[in-house]
């Protein structure tokens, strides 16, 4: 049985907005897409070290360019793949906050901004960390964005990912949502009898009562998952489908990462 | 000698919470192969609280569960025979955790020791019962309401269980799966327990019915 799970991405358990958002971009069949997700998981974990270890700004710069040659034929719309990068780089504004500065990295001074003092090796740095945190983040994106969670986790498994990790991670993907639903509800139920958020202890007391309440529902749901596996045999196997085998397109997508790999390495050495 | 052999049988069972509240109280019951029986009972009179001592997942304080002709007292007597007897929760969403419906399907087969080939041929077999043909792959959590109780069946059909024990199979299905479940349960040909409280469903599906008043079951 061929592990083909329809039409579901990572962004399946975050806002309806965002799901059908991920529908949109797991149809489209790109190269990525149809890609042995093996493949995909050493992909990511190769070019994602090789790019961390990367010191030279040229060898970054090409890691970069190789990132986006990865996120065009992922076949993910380029709207989706920036707002995802946006994120990453909120994150990356806080470097530029402190770290071109003298105070946190010493060094030869370039410029002045007030009564702070901007050295090259600080903004080198900077520069650097951002063009490979850009490069990381996009390349993964292009990799898993266009894949199925449980056939990435199915994958992981097969790699040797223990047992108990894919299990938990499998659960916990299946029941974000029904636990999602039932604080929607319970939410609903509390809006219908005419509750306002406000600054009030009244406010407080409701919204703690909602996180026990969905606290306590989520242990007896636990239960009884439990429960009902036991009744199936259960007896700690946790089974994944999903057969994988390399066809044309994966000596291809090797290919590839094997030239991108190669000219990240010539730019650092050379 | 009984007409045929008894696949269930408890004996003056008391069972209580921890909490003090007494459910059962003395309680007898025998189900027989080839039966098909219904429980009834207002809510919260302890119907699935009776299904849950019969599959071992809850233990009376006093009186013998007796399955398959021995005595069950333990875990491990339980664990050997949990998997024959098909039990369907009264919530699909508990007892659909997979990702996919042919995963799930399969997932009872494999812990029982089939090979991944024959479980792929229990998930077509199985789908095919149900009519589902075509839904393998399909993600459980995106099927409708109907659909995840079909399935929820199927993965309990997919043991090859000697006979089936479903919790309110009819919560908040339309007429529709409900005759499809009716057709499902008449083709199955297994011998199977039902908890309800929908009166008119168990008429339609079952051939006797235990009424569940003060603790203790009535026929009629």
């Amino acid at each position: 049985m061929p592990a083909h799970h329809q039409s579901l991405t990572w962004s399946k358990n975050m806002s309806e907005h965002h799901k059908s958002q991920g529908k949109r971009l797991a149809r489209r069949e790109s190269a990525l897409k149809k890609a042995d997700p093996r493949l995909k998981i050493i992909a990511v974990v190769v070019w994602s070290f090789l790019l961390a270890l990367t010191e030279q700004i040229g060898a970054a710069m090409a890691g970069l360019a190789g990132s986006v040659i990865l996120a065009m034929i992922s076949g993910l719309p380029a709207k989706d793949i920036l707002k995802r990068l946006l994120t990453v780089n909120f994150f990356i504004l806080f470097l530029w906050l402190v770290l071109p500065f003298s105070f946190s990295y010493p060094g030869e001074v370039m410029a002045r901004l007030g009564p702070l003092e901007i050295t090259r090796q600080g903004l080198r740095l900077t520069c650097l960390l951002t063009i490979k945190g850009n490069a990381v983040a996009l390349g993964a994106i292009a990799f898993f964005g266009a894949s199925s969670v449980f056939e990435l986790t199915a994958a992981a498994r097969r790699l040797g990912a223990p047992e108990k990790m894919t299990a938990i991670f499998v659960l916990m993907f299946r029941y974000v949502q029904v636990i999602g639903q039932e604080c929607a509800r319970l939410r609903l139920a509390m809006k219908a009898r005419g509750f306002k958020p406000s600054m009030s202890m009244h406010s407080y007391r409701s919204y703690a009562n909602l996180i026990g309440m969905i606290l306590i529902r989520s242990l007896d749901r636990a239960s009884r998952i439990h429960a009902a596996m036991r009744c199936r045999g259960y007896n700690g196997r946790f089974w994944l489908s999903g057969e994988f085998n390399f066809k044309k397109i994966d000596w291809a997508l090797g290919s590839l990462m094997i030239l991108l790999i190669c000219g990240v390495l010539a730019f650092a050495f050379v | 000698m009984p007409s045929s052999e008894s696949l269930i049988a408890l004996k003056n069972i008391d069972f209580s919470y921890p909490d003090g509240r007494r459910v059962f109280s003395d309680l007898n019951l025998i189900f027989r192969d080839g039966q098909k029986a219904g429980l009834a009972g207002l809510n919260g009179c302890g119907k699935t609280t009776l299904l849950s001592v019969i599959m071992g997942l809850l233990y009376p304080q006093r009186g013998e569960v007796e399955i398959f002709g021995r005595a069950r007292r333990e875990e491990k007597d339980f664990k050997e025979i949990r998997a024959q007897m098909g039990f369907v929760f009264q919530d699909a969403n508990d007892q659909l955790f997979c990702p996919t419906v042919a995963d799930d399907i399969a997932f009872g087969p494999l812990n029982l020791g089939a090979s991944r080939k024959e479980a792929d041929l229990i998930v077509e077999k199985t789908l095919a019962l149900l009519r589902l043909e075509g839904f393998g792959p399909r993600v459980t959590y995106d099927l409708s309401g109907g659909e995840k109780k079909l399935v929820s069946i199927g993965t309990a059909l997919a043991l090859n269980p000697r006979l089936l024990i479903l919790d309110e199979p009819t919560t908040s299905l339309d007429e529709k799966t409900v005759a499809r479940l009716e057709q499902i349960l008449n083709d199955c040909g297994l011998p199977y327990i039902i908890a309800s409280h929908d009166r008119s469903f168990l008429a339609r599906t079952t051939h006797l019915v235990w009424t569940m008043t003060e603790g203790r079951l009535v026929e009629g």
